[in-house]
């Protein structure tokens, strides 16, 4: 039976926040080779990041950061069937053209990479392909969703395997929203003017009480009780960088990320997934991070 | 709706604004009292292991047979399917049909158009994301809608597939089918 249909849109907003929104409730994870990838899906990922070195080797090993080398990501597309997302540098257009070029399926506009542009970021809006891009509060996000992004996530402080950022982050997000959902139309443009953010965008947060785009929770993720705890802090879903790659038994701890994420809930199912899973990944203090080497602190 | 991933929240809207009462089930008890199921979209291999790890693929099983009204959309499509082509994940089997995942390709090529539904007034907006299609299904199974000649809304008695999402419109007609059925 062949019905008629009318022309098709692609790369619509619609299109681009709705992947994102089939992402929720789920865990994307950092991978920098086709093997990990494949344990990150049969981990049950929702998603894979590919990208060249996990942030805390970007971190200890120092230099420029890039976008990985294309047939690694390529690599990483042919090796699952799960979504491929994939760094680009802020600011780093063309970076960003090759990625789509290269079908990855959402770009990363990333500060764990070294900046390319330390005035601008990517106009995302000419692109077919969806951005995430990372936040540290309501106006960084709007700014974000006004340049084109569908998806947003907190910055954290990533490589650090230390939650605390990821958790500040998530809670100025929070108050923000409910600042700006108390606030009368005439504080709109103050609030707007304090936030640095798009008005318009804040008018509709502040109508809806809700950022208009999923925001999940990134940046020092290690255990499956960071990535309940962001859940129950009202995020949408979770990223792990370096957690899972430079813990003990990966599989397992992705294994266990997952769950509790689903699971967020419920203590005495994080508690079982949180059983024997070797050593998580060395943590860092992030007041022994001198000033100018922290990550969230890219963007503008 | 099963709550394991996905977009929960929107269908959950979409079950509110057509007279239903929304409610997630998680855990095979949840399934206890419940008039109507909803698998969402999100990722098919990580709602079909977190079913199978959970206990909940054999309940699930039981409850549609015996009747339950559901509705899968996209990747709940996948799972109420027998066979994917190509692939090795865990399927309900509800629908005697072959799919195909991501059959339109990467997320690049995920697009919205107006599709035309057997027996509605006027076409629905589709939305397609990294969708799946039906290969080939049993002859007992009704094919309400296509897509270029392949089918992507079915239905059999009590079970519902599409492979686009309604629950990320306004139009809750697809909806009100799975309402409609509670009766």
């Amino acid at each position: 039976m062949e019905q008629g249909t009318k022309a098709e849109s692609t790369g619509t907003l619609r299109v681009k926040r709705g992947l994102a929104e089939m992402l929720k409730g789920g865990v994307i994870m950092d991978v920098v080779n086709a093997e990990q990838a494949t344990i990150a899906e049969e981990s049950g990922a929702v998603a894979v990041m590919a990208l060249e070195r996990v942030p805390a080797d970007i971190r200890a090993h120092g230099g420029v950061a890039r976008m990985a080398d294309p047939t690694r990501v390529e690599e990483i597309m042919e090796a699952v069937s799960i979504p491929v997302m994939a760094k680009a540098r802020i600011g780093h257009f063309v970076e960003a053209q090759v990625l789509q070029s290269l079908g990855v399926d959402y770009i990363d506009e990333s500060e764990v990479l070294t900046p390319a542009d330390s005035h601008h970021h990517i106009d995302k809006w000419a692109f077919t392909t969806p951005f995430v891009c990372g936040a540290r509060n309501l106006g960084e996000a709007l700014r974000r969703l006004a340049e084109g992004a569908a998806m947003i996530r907190t910055k954290g402080e990533p490589g650090t395997g230390n939650v605390v950022e990821a958790v500040t982050h998530m809670r100025r997000m929070n108050r923000e929203i409910a600042q700006a959902a108390a606030a009368g139309d005439d504080q709109m443009m103050a609030l707007a003017r304090d936030m640095g953010a798009p008005v318009e965008l804040l008018r509709e947060v502040a109508g809806s009480g809700r950022l208009p785009v999923v925001n999940f929770a990134a940046g020092g993720i290690a255990t499956p009780s960071d990535a309940a705890m962001m859940m129950q802090l009202g995020c949408d879903g979770i990223f792990v960088g370096s957690g899972i790659f430079k813990s003990g038994d990966q599989a397992a701890r992705a294994r266990a990320i997952v769950e509790a994420t689903t699971f967020y809930r419920d203590p005495q199912i994080v508690a079982k997934v949180s059983r024997n899973l070797g050593e998580a990944m060395v943590g860092i203090e992030i007041d022994d991070i001198p000033a100018g080497q922290r990550m969230q602190e890219r963007g503008w | 709706m099963l709550a394991l991933q996905g977009d929960v929240r929107e269908h959950a809207r979409m079950v509110a604004a057509s007279g239903g009462i929304p409610s997630e089930v998680r855990t095979p008890t949840d399934l206890e009292g419940i008039d109507a199921l909803i698998i969402p979209g999100g990722e098919s291999t990580t709602i079909g292991r977190l079913a199978t790890l959970y206990g909940l693929v054999d309940p699930l099983r039981s409850r549609i047979s015996d009747g339950l009204p559901t509705l899968g959309t996209c990747a709940g499509m996948i799972f109420l399917a027998s066979e994917v082509t190509g692939g090795d994940q865990p399927l309900l089997g509800a629908l005697d049909m072959v799919v195909e995942r991501n059959a339109f390709g990467r997320q690049n090529e995920s697009f919205e158009c107006d599709l035309a539904v057997d027996g509605w007034e006027y076409a629905f907006p589709a939305v397609f994301i990294r969708a799946p299609v039906v290969d080939r299904t049993a002859p007992d199974i009704e094919v309400l809608a296509s897509h270029n000649g392949r089918p992507v809304l079915v239905r059999k008695d009590h079970v519902m597939a599409c492979a686009f999402h309604p629950e990320l419109t306004g139009d809750d007609r697809v909806h009100r089918m799975l309402i409609d059925l509670v009766g």
